[in-house]
Protein backbone atom coordinates (compact mmCIF):
# COMPACT_ATOMS: atom_id res chain seq x y z
CA UNK A 1 0.00 0.00 0.00
CA UNK A 2 1.46 3.45 -1.38
CA UNK A 3 1.63 6.14 1.65
CA UNK A 4 -0.83 8.13 0.61
CA UNK A 5 -3.51 5.48 -0.01
CA UNK A 6 -2.87 3.94 3.43
CA UNK A 7 -2.94 7.54 4.89
CA UNK A 8 -6.56 7.90 3.23
CA UNK A 9 -7.64 4.48 4.58
CA UNK A 10 -6.77 5.74 8.12
CA UNK A 11 -8.30 9.09 8.03
CA UNK A 12 -11.72 7.11 6.36
CA UNK A 13 -11.64 4.87 9.44
CA UNK A 14 -11.33 8.10 12.07
CA UNK A 15 -14.18 9.48 10.09
CA UNK A 16 -15.72 6.04 10.65
CA UNK A 17 -15.20 6.48 14.38
CA UNK A 18 -16.68 9.77 14.27
CA UNK A 19 -19.75 9.19 12.50
CA UNK A 20 -20.95 5.91 12.50
CA UNK A 21 -22.82 5.90 15.67
CA UNK A 22 -25.11 8.93 14.29
CA UNK A 23 -25.24 7.65 11.21
CA UNK A 24 -27.28 4.32 12.22
CA UNK A 25 -28.86 6.28 14.64
CA UNK A 26 -30.44 8.34 11.84
CA UNK A 27 -30.82 5.23 9.82
CA UNK A 28 -32.94 3.16 12.43
CA UNK A 29 -35.12 6.10 12.72
CA UNK A 30 -36.41 5.46 8.96
CA UNK A 31 -35.72 1.82 8.56
CA UNK A 32 -36.77 0.51 11.70
CA UNK A 33 -34.34 -2.17 12.28
CA UNK A 34 -30.96 -2.30 14.03
CA UNK A 35 -29.69 -4.88 11.68
CA UNK A 36 -30.97 -3.07 8.64
CA UNK A 37 -29.42 0.28 9.69
CA UNK A 38 -25.95 -1.06 10.62
CA UNK A 39 -25.65 -3.10 7.31
CA UNK A 40 -26.49 0.08 5.56
CA UNK A 41 -24.24 2.27 7.58
CA UNK A 42 -21.45 -0.44 6.31
CA UNK A 43 -22.37 -0.81 2.84
CA UNK A 44 -21.98 2.88 2.98
CA UNK A 45 -18.32 2.76 4.52
CA UNK A 46 -17.57 0.21 1.54
CA UNK A 47 -18.44 2.59 -0.63
CA UNK A 48 -16.40 5.53 0.72
CA UNK A 49 -13.71 2.36 0.91
CA UNK A 50 -13.70 2.19 -2.61
CA UNK A 51 -14.12 5.86 -3.68
CA UNK A 52 -12.61 8.19 -1.81
CA UNK A 53 -8.66 6.84 -2.42
CA UNK A 54 -9.48 7.86 -5.94
CA UNK A 55 -11.64 11.09 -5.39
CA UNK A 56 -10.38 12.24 -1.81
CA UNK A 57 -12.44 12.92 1.16
CA UNK A 58 -15.55 15.00 0.69
CA UNK A 59 -15.53 18.18 2.36
CA UNK A 60 -18.37 17.13 4.65
CA UNK A 61 -18.03 13.47 5.43
CA UNK A 62 -20.94 12.71 7.33
CA UNK A 63 -23.37 14.14 5.12
CA UNK A 64 -22.01 12.03 2.26
CA UNK A 65 -22.10 8.91 4.24
CA UNK A 66 -25.33 9.49 5.37
CA UNK A 67 -26.53 10.24 1.77
CA UNK A 68 -24.93 6.92 -0.27
CA UNK A 69 -26.66 4.93 3.09
CA UNK A 70 -30.16 6.97 1.95
CA UNK A 71 -29.80 5.92 -1.52
CA UNK A 72 -29.06 2.50 -0.74
CA UNK A 73 -32.37 2.24 1.98
CA UNK A 74 -34.66 3.37 -1.23
CA UNK A 75 -32.77 0.57 -3.27
CA UNK A 76 -34.00 -1.66 -0.61
CA UNK A 77 -37.34 -0.74 -0.14
CA UNK A 78 -37.61 -0.67 -3.91
CA UNK A 79 -36.67 -4.07 -4.34
CA UNK A 80 -39.03 -5.33 -1.92
CA UNK A 81 -41.86 -3.13 -3.10
CA UNK A 82 -41.09 -5.06 -6.62
CA UNK A 83 -40.91 -8.40 -4.38
CA UNK A 84 -44.11 -7.70 -3.01
CA UNK A 85 -45.64 -6.61 -5.90
CA UNK A 86 -45.14 -10.01 -7.75
CA UNK A 87 -45.88 -11.63 -4.69
CA UNK A 88 -49.56 -9.92 -4.00
CA UNK A 89 -52.13 -9.53 -6.16
CA UNK A 90 -53.06 -6.03 -7.00
CA UNK A 91 -55.84 -4.38 -4.96
CA UNK A 92 -53.80 -2.51 -2.62
CA UNK A 93 -51.81 1.02 -2.71
CA UNK A 94 -50.69 1.35 -5.92
CA UNK A 95 -46.64 0.65 -5.83
CA UNK A 96 -45.27 3.81 -6.89
CA UNK A 97 -47.63 5.69 -4.33
CA UNK A 98 -46.23 3.58 -1.56
CA UNK A 99 -42.55 4.48 -2.78
CA UNK A 100 -43.25 7.84 -2.64
CA UNK A 101 -44.23 7.76 1.11
CA UNK A 102 -41.15 5.28 1.61
CA UNK A 103 -38.89 8.43 -0.10
CA UNK A 104 -40.34 11.26 1.71
CA UNK A 105 -39.84 9.07 4.62
CA UNK A 106 -36.09 8.46 4.03
CA UNK A 107 -35.71 12.27 3.34
CA UNK A 108 -37.32 12.86 6.90
CA UNK A 109 -34.27 11.10 7.99
CA UNK A 110 -32.65 15.46 8.23
CA UNK A 111 -35.08 16.27 10.01
CA UNK A 112 -34.74 15.15 14.12
CA UNK A 113 -30.87 14.50 14.01
CA UNK A 114 -30.54 16.29 17.18
CA UNK A 115 -32.06 13.32 18.77
CA UNK A 116 -29.83 10.47 16.92
CA UNK A 117 -27.55 9.38 19.04
CA UNK A 118 -29.78 9.66 21.91
CA UNK A 119 -32.54 7.33 20.29
CA UNK A 120 -29.29 4.67 19.94
CA UNK A 121 -28.22 4.86 23.04
CA UNK A 122 -31.66 3.70 24.20
CA UNK A 123 -32.58 1.35 22.09
CA UNK A 124 -28.93 -0.09 22.99
CA UNK A 125 -29.67 0.07 26.82
CA UNK A 126 -33.57 -0.55 26.13
CA UNK A 127 -35.09 -2.52 29.75
CA UNK A 128 -35.93 -5.80 28.11
CA UNK A 129 -32.19 -6.66 27.64
CA UNK A 130 -30.02 -8.58 29.92
CA UNK A 131 -27.14 -6.13 31.31
CA UNK A 132 -25.21 -7.83 30.10
CA UNK A 133 -26.10 -7.52 26.52
CA UNK A 134 -26.73 -3.92 26.61
CA UNK A 135 -23.45 -3.13 27.47
CA UNK A 136 -21.99 -5.16 24.88
CA UNK A 137 -24.18 -3.43 22.43
CA UNK A 138 -23.68 0.23 23.97
CA UNK A 139 -19.98 -0.26 23.41
CA UNK A 140 -20.17 -1.81 20.10
CA UNK A 141 -22.59 0.75 18.47
CA UNK A 142 -21.58 4.00 20.46
CA UNK A 143 -17.96 3.07 21.44
CA UNK A 144 -16.77 2.19 18.45
CA UNK A 145 -15.36 -0.89 20.42
CA UNK A 146 -14.47 -4.65 18.41
CA UNK A 147 -16.25 -7.36 19.55
CA UNK A 148 -12.84 -8.49 19.90
CA UNK A 149 -12.07 -5.26 22.34
CA UNK A 150 -15.41 -5.94 24.53
CA UNK A 151 -14.18 -9.41 24.54
CA UNK A 152 -11.13 -8.70 26.53
CA UNK A 153 -12.64 -6.36 28.52
CA UNK A 154 -14.82 -8.53 29.80
CA UNK A 155 -12.89 -11.66 29.59
CA UNK A 156 -15.29 -13.60 27.85
CA UNK A 157 -14.54 -14.93 24.29
CA UNK A 158 -15.19 -13.09 21.30
CA UNK A 159 -18.14 -15.47 19.97
CA UNK A 160 -19.63 -15.16 23.25
CA UNK A 161 -19.67 -11.34 22.76
CA UNK A 162 -20.55 -11.68 19.18
CA UNK A 163 -23.48 -14.02 20.13
CA UNK A 164 -24.58 -11.47 22.72
CA UNK A 165 -24.97 -8.69 20.51
CA UNK A 166 -26.52 -10.87 17.85
CA UNK A 167 -29.33 -12.56 20.05
CA UNK A 168 -29.91 -8.64 21.12
CA UNK A 169 -30.22 -7.09 17.99
CA UNK A 170 -32.99 -10.24 17.72
CA UNK A 171 -34.96 -9.63 20.91
CA UNK A 172 -34.49 -6.17 20.04
CA UNK A 173 -36.51 -7.22 16.60
CA UNK A 174 -39.03 -9.42 17.94
CA UNK A 175 -40.20 -7.26 20.92
CA UNK A 176 -40.57 -4.16 17.94
CA UNK A 177 -39.54 -1.62 20.24
CA UNK A 178 -40.09 1.74 18.88
CA UNK A 179 -37.60 3.74 17.74
CA UNK A 180 -38.70 7.25 19.13
CA UNK A 181 -37.10 9.14 22.15
CA UNK A 182 -39.88 9.25 25.23
CA UNK A 183 -40.07 12.63 26.45
CA UNK A 184 -40.60 13.68 30.16
CA UNK A 185 -41.14 11.23 32.68
CA UNK A 186 -40.71 8.12 30.09
CA UNK A 187 -37.26 9.43 29.35
CA UNK A 188 -36.12 9.96 33.08
CA UNK A 189 -37.24 6.00 33.23
CA UNK A 190 -35.58 4.48 30.52
CA UNK A 191 -32.45 7.17 31.26
CA UNK A 192 -32.24 4.21 33.98
CA UNK A 193 -31.01 1.96 32.78
CA UNK A 194 -28.78 3.16 30.38
CA UNK A 195 -26.96 5.30 33.31
CA UNK A 196 -26.48 2.23 34.99
CA UNK A 197 -24.63 0.89 31.68
CA UNK A 198 -22.32 3.73 31.44
CA UNK A 199 -21.34 3.80 35.45
CA UNK A 200 -21.09 -0.17 35.00
CA UNK A 201 -18.49 0.22 31.76
CA UNK A 202 -16.50 2.99 33.74
CA UNK A 203 -16.67 0.56 37.27
CA UNK A 204 -15.56 -1.96 34.91
CA UNK A 205 -12.42 -0.03 33.96
CA UNK A 206 -11.69 2.17 37.30
CA UNK A 207 -12.28 -1.08 39.48
CA UNK A 208 -9.80 -3.29 37.53
CA UNK A 209 -11.43 -6.51 38.54
CA UNK A 210 -10.37 -8.82 35.77
CA UNK A 211 -9.63 -8.30 31.81
CA UNK A 212 -6.64 -6.47 30.17
CA UNK A 213 -4.65 -4.12 32.13
CA UNK A 214 -4.45 -1.63 28.72
CA UNK A 215 -8.18 -1.86 28.12
CA UNK A 216 -9.24 -0.51 31.41
CA UNK A 217 -8.44 3.16 31.15
CA UNK A 218 -10.10 3.02 27.53
CA UNK A 219 -13.36 2.01 29.09
CA UNK A 220 -13.31 4.56 31.55
CA UNK A 221 -12.55 7.30 28.61
CA UNK A 222 -15.26 5.59 26.63
CA UNK A 223 -17.65 5.84 29.91
CA UNK A 224 -16.98 9.09 30.84
CA UNK A 225 -17.44 10.22 26.78
CA UNK A 226 -20.91 8.81 26.92
CA UNK A 227 -21.82 10.57 29.77
CA UNK A 228 -20.08 13.79 28.60
CA UNK A 229 -22.60 13.16 25.12
CA UNK A 230 -25.55 12.11 27.38
CA UNK A 231 -25.42 15.85 29.41
CA UNK A 232 -24.63 17.87 26.68
CA UNK A 233 -27.88 16.53 24.88
CA UNK A 234 -30.01 16.34 28.35
CA UNK A 235 -29.26 19.52 30.42
CA UNK A 236 -32.24 19.17 32.37
CA UNK A 237 -32.09 15.57 33.20
CA UNK A 238 -30.42 16.00 37.54
CA UNK A 239 -29.21 12.15 37.21
CA UNK A 240 -27.71 12.62 34.03
CA UNK A 241 -25.84 15.38 35.19
CA UNK A 242 -24.92 13.66 39.02
CA UNK A 243 -23.53 10.13 37.02
CA UNK A 244 -21.16 12.67 34.95
CA UNK A 245 -20.16 14.63 37.70
CA UNK A 246 -19.27 11.25 39.61
CA UNK A 247 -17.32 9.65 37.04
CA UNK A 248 -15.06 12.77 36.13
CA UNK A 249 -14.68 13.05 39.83
CA UNK A 250 -13.81 9.63 40.17
CA UNK A 251 -11.31 9.75 37.06
CA UNK A 252 -9.58 12.87 38.09
CA UNK A 253 -7.94 10.74 40.85
CA UNK A 254 -6.89 8.29 38.26
CA UNK A 255 -3.12 9.20 38.60
CA UNK A 256 -2.83 9.69 42.18
CA UNK A 257 -4.64 5.85 42.68
CA UNK A 258 -1.48 3.85 42.08
CA UNK A 259 1.69 3.49 42.22
CA UNK A 260 4.51 3.40 39.33
CA UNK A 261 4.18 -0.30 40.05
CA UNK A 262 0.56 -0.83 40.04
CA UNK A 263 0.21 -0.94 43.90
CA UNK A 264 -3.18 0.92 45.03
CA UNK A 265 -2.86 3.70 47.06
CA UNK A 266 -5.80 4.69 49.22
CA UNK A 267 -7.64 8.00 49.00
CA UNK A 268 -6.64 9.30 51.87
CA UNK A 269 -2.83 8.96 51.03
CA UNK A 270 -2.58 10.33 47.74
CA UNK A 271 -0.81 12.72 46.63
CA UNK A 272 -3.61 15.45 45.67
CA UNK A 273 -1.23 17.49 43.66
CA UNK A 274 -1.36 14.77 41.42
CA UNK A 275 -5.18 15.05 41.26
CA UNK A 276 -6.58 16.37 37.75
CA UNK A 277 -7.97 19.56 38.44
CA UNK A 278 -9.44 20.21 35.17
CA UNK A 279 -11.67 17.02 35.86
CA UNK A 280 -12.31 18.31 39.49
CA UNK A 281 -13.65 21.34 37.62
CA UNK A 282 -15.81 19.98 35.13
CA UNK A 283 -17.25 17.81 37.59
CA UNK A 284 -17.71 20.26 39.97
CA UNK A 285 -19.61 21.92 37.41
CA UNK A 286 -21.39 19.33 36.49
CA UNK A 287 -22.48 18.58 40.29
CA UNK A 288 -23.86 21.99 40.64
CA UNK A 289 -26.04 21.91 37.63
CA UNK A 290 -27.45 18.66 38.58
CA UNK A 291 -28.50 20.10 42.04
CA UNK A 292 -30.10 23.40 40.92
CA UNK A 293 -31.99 20.82 38.90
CA UNK A 294 -33.71 18.71 40.83
CA UNK A 295 -34.08 18.37 44.99
CA UNK A 296 -34.05 15.43 46.56
CA UNK A 297 -30.93 14.75 44.88
CA UNK A 298 -30.99 11.39 43.69
CA UNK A 299 -28.42 8.13 44.11
CA UNK A 300 -25.63 9.56 41.25
CA UNK A 301 -26.35 13.28 42.79
CA UNK A 302 -25.64 12.07 46.49
CA UNK A 303 -21.95 9.82 45.67
CA UNK A 304 -21.09 12.64 43.17
CA UNK A 305 -21.54 15.15 46.07
CA UNK A 306 -19.69 12.75 48.46
CA UNK A 307 -16.80 12.88 46.18
CA UNK A 308 -16.91 16.25 45.19
CA UNK A 309 -16.07 16.50 49.77
CA UNK A 310 -12.46 14.91 49.00
CA UNK A 311 -11.96 16.68 46.06
CA UNK A 312 -12.86 19.95 47.79
CA UNK A 313 -10.43 19.10 50.43
CA UNK A 314 -6.67 20.24 49.86
CA UNK A 315 -5.54 18.22 52.58
CA UNK A 316 -7.04 14.97 53.66
CA UNK A 317 -7.46 15.94 57.29
CA UNK A 318 -9.76 18.57 55.47
CA UNK A 319 -11.93 16.85 54.80
CA UNK A 320 -15.61 17.37 55.85
CA UNK A 321 -16.25 14.39 57.27
CA UNK A 322 -19.84 15.47 58.76
CA UNK A 323 -21.00 16.30 55.74
CA UNK A 324 -20.40 13.26 54.12
CA UNK A 325 -21.83 11.50 57.04
CA UNK A 326 -25.06 13.41 56.05
CA UNK A 327 -24.84 12.64 52.60
CA UNK A 328 -24.15 9.11 53.08
CA UNK A 329 -27.62 9.01 55.04
CA UNK A 330 -29.24 10.55 52.23
CA UNK A 331 -27.99 7.66 50.31
CA UNK A 332 -28.83 4.88 52.70
CA UNK A 333 -32.33 5.82 52.60
CA UNK A 334 -32.56 5.84 48.93
CA UNK A 335 -31.03 2.84 48.35
CA UNK A 336 -31.11 0.91 51.85
CA UNK A 337 -27.96 -1.23 50.53
CA UNK A 338 -26.33 -2.61 53.29
CA UNK A 339 -22.85 -1.34 51.66
CA UNK A 340 -24.01 2.12 51.53
CA UNK A 341 -24.28 1.77 55.28
CA UNK A 342 -21.04 0.25 55.95
CA UNK A 343 -19.62 3.07 54.11
CA UNK A 344 -21.26 5.92 56.54
CA UNK A 345 -20.24 3.72 59.24
CA UNK A 346 -16.49 4.41 58.07
CA UNK A 347 -17.30 8.09 57.43
CA UNK A 348 -19.39 8.70 61.14
CA UNK A 349 -15.87 6.90 62.21
CA UNK A 350 -14.13 9.54 61.03
CA UNK A 351 -16.74 12.34 61.53
CA UNK A 352 -17.46 11.72 65.05
CA UNK A 353 -14.89 8.52 66.59
CA UNK A 354 -14.45 5.42 66.11
CA UNK A 355 -17.10 4.32 69.06
CA UNK A 356 -19.46 5.85 67.12
CA UNK A 357 -18.81 3.87 63.18
CA UNK A 358 -18.38 0.73 65.56
CA UNK A 359 -21.49 0.86 66.64
CA UNK A 360 -22.76 1.06 63.19
CA UNK A 361 -20.65 -1.65 61.64
CA UNK A 362 -21.92 -4.39 64.61
CA UNK A 363 -25.63 -3.72 63.21
CA UNK A 364 -24.59 -5.01 60.49
CA UNK A 365 -23.23 -8.05 61.58
CA UNK A 366 -26.15 -10.19 60.70
CA UNK A 367 -26.77 -8.63 57.31
CA UNK A 368 -27.18 -11.74 55.05
CA UNK A 369 -25.87 -9.46 52.30
CA UNK A 370 -22.90 -9.05 53.71
CA UNK A 371 -22.39 -12.35 55.32
CA UNK A 372 -19.22 -13.15 53.04
CA UNK A 373 -18.13 -9.91 52.39
CA UNK A 374 -14.83 -9.36 53.13
CA UNK A 375 -14.66 -5.34 53.60
CA UNK A 376 -17.12 -5.31 57.02
CA UNK A 377 -14.67 -7.30 59.31
CA UNK A 378 -12.16 -5.21 57.64
CA UNK A 379 -13.74 -2.23 58.53
CA UNK A 380 -14.63 -3.64 61.96
CA UNK A 381 -11.17 -4.52 62.83
CA UNK A 382 -10.15 -1.42 61.77
CA UNK A 383 -11.95 0.47 64.35
CA UNK A 384 -11.35 -2.26 67.02
CA UNK A 385 -7.71 -1.46 66.29
CA UNK A 386 -8.14 2.11 66.96
CA UNK A 387 -10.26 1.40 70.12
CA UNK A 388 -7.09 -0.63 71.19
CA UNK A 389 -9.32 -3.45 71.38
CA UNK A 390 -6.24 -5.68 69.37
CA UNK A 391 -7.33 -9.15 69.98
CA UNK A 392 -10.85 -8.79 68.50
CA UNK A 393 -9.20 -6.60 65.80
CA UNK A 394 -6.97 -9.29 64.93
CA UNK A 395 -9.85 -11.64 64.63
CA UNK A 396 -11.62 -9.01 62.27
CA UNK A 397 -8.66 -8.98 60.09
CA UNK A 398 -8.14 -12.66 60.02
CA UNK A 399 -11.62 -13.39 59.16
CA UNK A 400 -11.39 -10.60 56.19
CA UNK A 401 -8.89 -12.21 54.48
CA UNK A 402 -10.16 -15.34 54.38
CA UNK A 403 -13.13 -13.81 52.73
CA UNK A 404 -10.55 -11.88 50.79
CA UNK A 405 -10.84 -12.68 46.91
CA UNK A 406 -8.12 -10.98 45.72
CA UNK A 407 -4.32 -12.30 46.84
CA UNK A 408 -2.81 -8.55 47.14
CA UNK A 409 -5.47 -7.74 49.33
CA UNK A 410 -5.75 -10.89 51.56
CA UNK A 411 -1.68 -10.29 52.47
CA UNK A 412 -2.09 -6.76 53.27
CA UNK A 413 -4.99 -8.17 55.52
CA UNK A 414 -3.05 -10.68 57.37
CA UNK A 415 0.05 -8.28 57.52
CA UNK A 416 -2.53 -5.82 59.73
CA UNK A 417 -3.52 -9.22 61.54
CA UNK A 418 -0.31 -9.88 62.63
CA UNK A 419 0.10 -6.41 63.45
CA UNK A 420 -2.33 -6.43 66.20
CA UNK A 421 -0.39 -8.43 68.46
CA UNK B 1 -5.81 10.69 24.71
CA UNK B 2 -5.79 14.34 25.73
CA UNK B 3 -4.42 17.11 23.18
CA UNK B 4 -4.19 20.83 23.10
CA UNK B 5 -5.19 22.89 19.94
CA UNK B 6 -3.39 26.20 19.61
CA UNK B 7 -5.15 28.59 17.71
CA UNK B 8 -2.52 31.48 16.56
CA UNK B 9 -2.66 34.90 16.84
CA UNK B 10 -3.22 37.01 13.86
CA UNK B 11 -2.68 40.88 12.62
CA UNK B 12 -6.73 41.24 13.54
CA UNK B 13 -6.56 39.86 17.04
CA UNK B 14 -3.79 41.19 17.73
CA UNK B 15 -5.28 44.58 16.92
CA UNK B 16 -7.72 43.24 19.70
CA UNK B 17 -10.95 43.12 16.81
CA UNK B 18 -13.53 40.47 17.74
CA UNK B 19 -13.98 38.17 15.00
CA UNK B 20 -17.26 39.13 12.58
CA UNK B 21 -21.01 38.19 14.12
CA UNK B 22 -20.80 35.60 11.43
CA UNK B 23 -17.70 33.49 12.77
CA UNK B 24 -18.54 33.72 16.08
CA UNK B 25 -22.10 32.16 14.84
CA UNK B 26 -20.29 29.67 13.16
CA UNK B 27 -18.04 29.08 15.52
CA UNK B 28 -20.76 28.64 18.24
CA UNK B 29 -22.05 25.81 16.26
CA UNK B 30 -18.39 23.70 16.05
CA UNK B 31 -17.92 24.39 20.14
CA UNK B 32 -21.49 23.20 20.54
CA UNK B 33 -21.18 20.00 17.96
CA UNK B 34 -17.39 19.67 20.29
CA UNK B 35 -19.77 18.96 23.37
CA UNK B 36 -22.13 16.78 21.50
CA UNK B 37 -19.67 14.33 21.10
CA UNK B 38 -17.86 14.73 24.04
CA UNK B 39 -14.43 15.71 23.15
CA UNK B 40 -14.24 19.05 24.45
CA UNK B 41 -12.73 19.35 28.08
CA UNK B 42 -12.06 22.72 28.05
CA UNK B 43 -11.39 26.06 25.39
CA UNK B 44 -10.75 29.56 26.03
CA UNK B 45 -10.06 33.07 23.81
CA UNK B 46 -7.16 35.65 24.93
CA UNK B 47 -6.68 38.89 25.08
CA UNK B 48 -4.14 40.36 22.42
CA UNK B 49 -0.46 40.19 23.55
CA UNK B 50 -0.85 43.97 24.02
CA UNK B 51 -2.24 43.02 27.63
CA UNK B 52 -0.03 40.08 28.19
CA UNK B 53 3.45 39.93 30.28
CA UNK B 54 6.23 38.00 29.68
CA UNK B 55 8.92 36.79 32.48
CA UNK B 56 12.42 36.17 31.44
CA UNK B 57 14.70 34.39 33.72
CA UNK B 58 18.45 34.83 33.83
CA UNK B 59 20.69 33.49 36.84
CA UNK B 60 18.64 34.69 39.89
CA UNK B 61 17.29 37.70 37.31
CA UNK B 62 13.66 38.28 36.67
CA UNK B 63 13.07 40.87 34.10
CA UNK B 64 9.43 41.43 33.74
CA UNK B 65 8.67 42.76 29.90
CA UNK B 66 5.30 43.79 28.65
CA UNK B 67 3.35 43.35 25.17
CA UNK B 68 2.76 43.50 22.70
CA UNK B 69 5.14 40.43 21.52
CA UNK B 70 6.20 40.26 17.74
CA UNK B 71 6.56 37.70 15.85
CA UNK B 72 2.40 37.67 15.48
CA UNK B 73 2.24 34.16 14.03
CA UNK B 74 3.82 32.36 16.71
CA UNK B 75 1.65 33.82 19.19
CA UNK B 76 -1.04 32.11 21.13
CA UNK B 77 -4.89 33.61 20.38
CA UNK B 78 -6.78 30.82 21.80
CA UNK B 79 -6.49 27.20 22.95
CA UNK B 80 -9.27 24.08 23.25
CA UNK B 81 -8.52 20.81 25.65
CA UNK B 82 -9.65 18.21 23.93
CA UNK B 83 -10.00 14.21 24.56
CA UNK B 84 -9.81 12.18 21.86
CA UNK B 85 -8.56 8.12 20.83
CA UNK B 86 -5.83 9.60 18.73
CA UNK B 87 -4.05 12.43 16.68
CA UNK B 88 -5.80 11.29 13.15
CA UNK B 89 -9.02 11.68 15.47
CA UNK B 90 -8.01 15.37 16.54
CA UNK B 91 -7.06 16.54 13.33
CA UNK B 92 -10.68 15.32 11.47
CA UNK B 93 -12.16 17.54 14.49
CA UNK B 94 -10.00 20.16 13.28
CA UNK B 95 -10.72 20.27 9.74
CA UNK B 96 -14.35 20.98 10.35
CA UNK B 97 -13.46 24.23 12.65
CA UNK B 98 -14.67 27.34 10.14
CA UNK B 99 -11.16 29.12 9.94
CA UNK B 100 -10.02 30.52 6.52
CA UNK B 101 -7.72 33.05 5.23
CA UNK B 102 -4.68 31.16 5.78
CA UNK B 103 -4.48 30.59 9.55
CA UNK B 104 -2.75 27.38 10.71
CA UNK B 105 -3.87 25.81 14.06
CA UNK B 106 -1.63 23.37 15.93
CA UNK B 107 -2.75 20.43 17.49
CA UNK B 108 -0.08 19.00 20.22
CA UNK B 109 -0.64 16.01 22.74
CA UNK B 110 -0.63 16.29 26.27
CA UNK B 111 2.13 14.33 27.95
CA UNK B 112 0.47 11.34 30.52
CA UNK B 113 2.04 8.96 32.82
CA UNK B 114 2.97 5.98 30.52
CA UNK B 115 4.89 8.61 28.36
CA UNK B 116 7.78 9.47 30.93
CA UNK B 117 8.55 5.74 30.77
CA UNK B 118 12.13 6.84 30.79
CA UNK B 119 12.09 10.47 31.62
CA UNK B 120 10.54 8.61 35.36
CA UNK B 121 13.80 9.77 37.09
CA UNK B 122 14.91 7.56 40.36
CA UNK B 123 14.14 10.70 42.24
CA UNK B 124 10.51 10.25 41.60
CA UNK B 125 10.61 6.70 41.17
CA UNK B 126 12.24 7.19 45.50
CA UNK B 127 9.30 9.68 45.94
CA UNK B 128 7.15 6.96 44.86
CA UNK B 129 8.62 4.33 46.58
CA UNK B 130 8.29 6.06 50.11
CA UNK B 131 4.65 7.15 49.41
CA UNK B 132 4.01 2.86 48.97
CA UNK B 133 5.90 1.98 51.97
CA UNK B 134 4.37 5.20 53.55
CA UNK B 135 0.90 3.24 52.75
CA UNK B 136 1.88 -0.14 54.17
CA UNK B 137 3.28 1.11 57.06
CA UNK B 138 -0.07 3.13 57.56
CA UNK B 139 -1.97 -0.08 56.77
CA UNK B 140 0.03 -2.14 59.39
CA UNK B 141 -0.61 -0.23 62.25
Amino acid sequence: MTDSSQHTRRAIETVWRIESARLIGGLVRVVRDLDAAEDLAQEALIVALEQWPETGIPENPGAWLMTTAKRRAIDRLRRQRMLDKKHEELGRAPVQDLLTTLESAVDAIDAEVEDDLLRLVLVACHPILPTEARVALTLRLLGGLTTDEIARAFLASEPTIQQRIVRAKRTLGEAKVPFEVPRGADLTQRLSSVLEVVYLVFNEGYSATKGDAWLRPALCDEAVRLGRILAAHLPDEAEVQGLLALMELQNSRARARVTPSGEPVLLLEQDRGRWDQLLIRRGLAALERAEVLKRPLGPYTLQAAIAACHARARTAEETDWVRIVALYDGLAELTQSPIVELNRAVAIAMAFGPEAGLELADQLKDEPALASYHLLPSVRGDLLQKLGRLDAARAEFERAAFLAKNTRERELLLARAKACR
Amino acid sequence: MRVIVLVKASAESEAGQMPSEELLTQMGSYNEELVKAGIMLAGEGLHPSSKGKRVRFTAKQRAVIDGPFAETKELVAGYWVWQVKSMDEAVEWLKRAPFDGGAEVEIRPVFEAEDFGAEYTPELRARDEQLREQVEERQKR
